[in-house]
């Protein structure tokens, strides 16, 4: 047993931290945020061809570096450590995954290379506006004619969708229900008949789209009708990495607050001294801790890809939704007033831990998908 | 990050689970995994197992070979738990002896003293009891009042503690008494080993909120013991208790999160007999408990592996005693959701008896394991202050 990682993957984190540190300090999240696309292009060049982050766990025969879940996580952490405003998560774990996942040997050679170089911004469109996680919310439909494929339906809450080059669509084919009839698209950011809103988003630093399908013509991925298994393991996998990402900052608000703890004072000590205060950082530390722990086995599970997978994403993203949110509304109150201004950053990290925690599913849904896998 | 045994783990484990499938027959196999570190249920098969376990030196495991331990490392130990666990052996009796004193004995005491009583432990033939509450002395241990005085080969002990467990049952008490009368707090305690069995000593029980009584008051009036026997020098006793507390909150306790599992099982057998694992509260509390339980398990072993790696433990290990204490007692009133209105009856045959089920058993155990070992709110001091580097507390006669 050994659970750790290793002097490479430190290594890693160190390097991926001191880039973002530099790249993405809270002045360019702000100036990010407040844009419509929502990130930086030469900072996404350069995080491909300096850093090679995008091509990071794609397969060495895709044009990746072939490293494994493990070190796709960790670079999700420090992501989610700095608020990186970026289509980072969309292009390279839901899309990235999903092509994995869904695509014949032929796909994967064409599209996965584009992303891996980060030549190619990708995301997965699967949530409607009737906002259900599970596969019941699919509504889209899938229809053939004379062997080519068009989508009509709506998909809401497309991380990137407005900015992507390349989306990969969840839909069904006509008259199916449940898990049968899923089937996985592509679709050209451009292509004609798709009209892309983008969306005020309450977490301002990770940017969403509206995208209406009107008889748009789409390339099967995969086979249609059978995509369930494919679509089940992406979701896995992107709760996955959503819970590593998350701790990220569920340890930055951590040590916002502890700081502050330290340097504050009132009634003539560091508020810090008081165990009101002391007492909740303790229960942050907890919580922060045991959400790292969740996170980093279910990464190990993922790199793996053995049969925990699906019992410990459920787990994961149930624990690491709460324990990051808890500890960014903690942050706000330690903080007292100066924690509720929109120049303080504590906002940024409450309003990412909660649409995260939202995002996939919240904890309640993910209990219950937990709930069914284990047998309850 | 691996998780899978190396050669010579898996190895240990056949061996674990040979020998276990040889021994743990009849009576053994019959009693399962009832009890525990303060249940007394069946108490005389376990302590024949117990001594079957120390005959073939699965007691003091982790000791070095000249102690008569098999020297075994951190993921032995592990293996040797989870096995047992899987086996659904009978709960172990020597908590106090093998996971607090004889630590400490190995840290802290002289090779004569290590002689003296370690083969006793690992033979079951001296049981242990552990002497450090008193009724001014619970969060705040420093206030230790209960003295020692040297009479020529002697010290001669007066006081009293409290909530000792199992002293009825032990044969020595390792007992933080106060050396020097003109000292205060932590300063001039010593480390005694004590007989239980002499005139000095008077037990009395304790019933506690479920019935039994585990716990004790222990008096020492005139309690004699040979002046060798202190552990670590005379004046520093703190800083030995402390290493015991260290094992009590850490390590010792790492074997519970496999009983635990067998908790969970059971009462997910029940929600499904009753129905009750179709409600959706109960199914989202049972889920909540699940994921808790394996989160104890991850951070045990991220724990453990900085233990083996660093020679420290990670801040995990500080919130171990803080984190299932707490998960404990969600559990149990999880368990109580899960019995529904067949909790409000102890002994379903009715005359004046006060029998716990299982789950009731949880639900009340559960309240004293947030305070013993350092309450709740005392972890959360050490966490904040040796974890975290936040200021202390001002204390009466400091300024701030």
């Amino acid at each position: 047993m050994n659970f750790a990682f290793s002097e490479e993957q430190e290594e890693l984190r160190r390097t991926v931290r001191q880039f973002l540190e530099a790249k993405s300090p809270e002045t360019e999240v702000r100036r990010l945020m407040e844009t419509t696309e929502g990130y930086d292009p030469s900072v996404w060049k350069q995080m491909g061809q300096e850093l090679g982050l995008q091509s990071i766990a794609v397969p060495e025969a895709y044009g990746g570096q072939g490293f494994t879940f493990i070190e796709l996580c960790i670079v999700l952490e420090e992501m989610g450590r700095v608020l990186l405003c970026a289509p980072y998560y969309s292009s390279v774990v839901l899309a990235a995954n999903a092509i994995l996942n869904a695509g014949t040997e032929e796909q994967k050679q064409a599209l996965l290379p584009g992303i891996a170089s980060g030549d190619t911004i990708a995301t997965l469109a699967f949530t409607e506006p009737n906002g259900k996680w599970d596969v019941t919310g699919i509504t889209l439909e899938a229809t053939e004619q004379g062997g080519s494929w068009s989508l009509s339906g709506e998909k809401m809450f497309v991380l990137d969708g407005h900015t992507a080059d390349l989306i990969v669509v969840v839909a069904r084919t006509a008259g199916t229900s449940g898990t049968d009839g899923i089937s996985f698209f592509t679709v050209r950011g451009d292509a004609d008949g798709l009209t892309r809103t983008p969306l005020s988003t309450m977490d301002m630093t990770r940017k969403q789209a509206k995208l209406e399908f009107s008889g748009v013509a789409a390339e099967p991925l995969g086979e249609p009708g059978s995509g369930w298994p494919a679509y089940s393991k992406t979701l896995d996998q992107a709760a996955i990495a959503l819970a590593n990402e998350m701790m990220g900052g569920a340890q930055f608000v951590l040590d916002m607050s502890v700081q502050y703890a330290k340097d504050r004072v009132q009634f003539g000590r560091p508020i810090g001294s008081f165990q009101a205060i002391k007492h909740k950082c303790a229960d942050m530390l907890l919580e922060v801790e045991s959400g790292k722990s969740a996170a980093y086995y279910a990464a190990w599970a993922a790199a793996e890809d053995n049969d925990e997978v699906p019992v410990v994403s459920a787990l994961a993203k149930a624990y690491c939704s709460e324990a990051y949110f808890h500890a960014a509304a903690e942050n706000i109150q330690i903080h007292g007033g100066i924690g509720f201004t929109w120049e303080h950053p504590a906002h940024l990290y409450f309003k990412r831990a909660k649409s995260s925690e939202i995002f996939l599913g919240d904890a309640t849904y993910h209990r219950e998908l937990l709930a069914q896998r284990i047998g309850i | 990050m691996d998780f899978h045994d190396t050669p010579s783990e898996a190895a240990f484990r056949e061996e674990v689970r040979a020998w276990l499938a040889e021994h743990l027959t009849g009576d053994f196999a019959a009693l399962g995994s009832v009890g525990g570190p303060s249940d007394e249920t069946g108490w005389e098969t376990r302590v024949e197992w117990e001594k079957l376990l120390g005959r073939d030196r699965w007691v003091g495991l982790s000791w070095p070979a000249e102690y008569g331990g098999r020297g075994a490392g951190v993921p032995e130990q592990i293996i040797f738990n989870e096995e047992y666990a899987r086996a659904n052996a009978p709960a172990r009796i020597s908590f106090f002896g093998e996971g607090l004193f004889a630590p400490t004995l190995i840290q802290f005491g002289t090779e004569e003293q290590k002689r003296r009583f370690l083969p006793r432990i690992q033979a079951v033939e001296e049981l242990w009891c552990q002497g450090f509450s008193e009724p001014n002395a619970g969060s705040d241990l420093a206030n230790i009042q209960t003295r020692a005085v040297l009479d020529g080969d002697e010290w001669v002990i007066s006081g009293q503690k409290v909530w000792t467990t199992l002293a009825h049952r032990a044969d020595w008490i390792f007992v933080l008494c106060r050396t020097d009368p003109e000292s205060r707090g932590h300063h001039g305690l010593s480390y005694l080993l004590c007989p239980m069995r002499q005139d000095g000593i008077e037990i009395r029980p304790l019933r506690q909120m479920t019935g039994s009584a585990e716990f004790n008051e222990v008096f020492f009036d005139g309690a004699r013991t040979a002046r060798d026997n202190v552990l670590g020098p005379v004046g520093q006793g703190w800083k030995v208790a402390m290493a015991t507390l260290g094992f009590e909150r850490g390590t010792a306790f790492l074997s519970s999160q496999l009983g635990f599992e067998r908790e969970f099982a059971d009462l997910l057998d029940l929600a499904h007999k009753t129905g009750a694992a179709s409600d959706p509260v109960v199914r989202d509390e049972l889920a909540a408990r699940y994921v808790g339980l394996k989160v104890m398990r991850y951070n045990g072993m991220r724990m453990l592996t900085n233990l083996v790696q660093r020679g420290v433990a990670g801040p995990e290990a500080s919130i171990g005693k803080l984190y299932w204490t707490t998960w404990h007692r969600a559990f149990g009133e999880t368990a109580l959701r899960v019995l529904g209105a067949d909790a409000l009856v102890v002994a379903r045959a009715g005359g004046g008896t006060y029998e716990p089920g299982p789950q009731q058993q949880v639900f009340m155990a559960s309240r004293a394991e947030t305070i013993y070992a350092g309450s709740s709110e005392i972890q959360k001091n050490i966490i904040g202050e040796r974890v975290l580097g936040l200021p202390r507390e001002p204390r009466q006669g400091e300024t701030s």
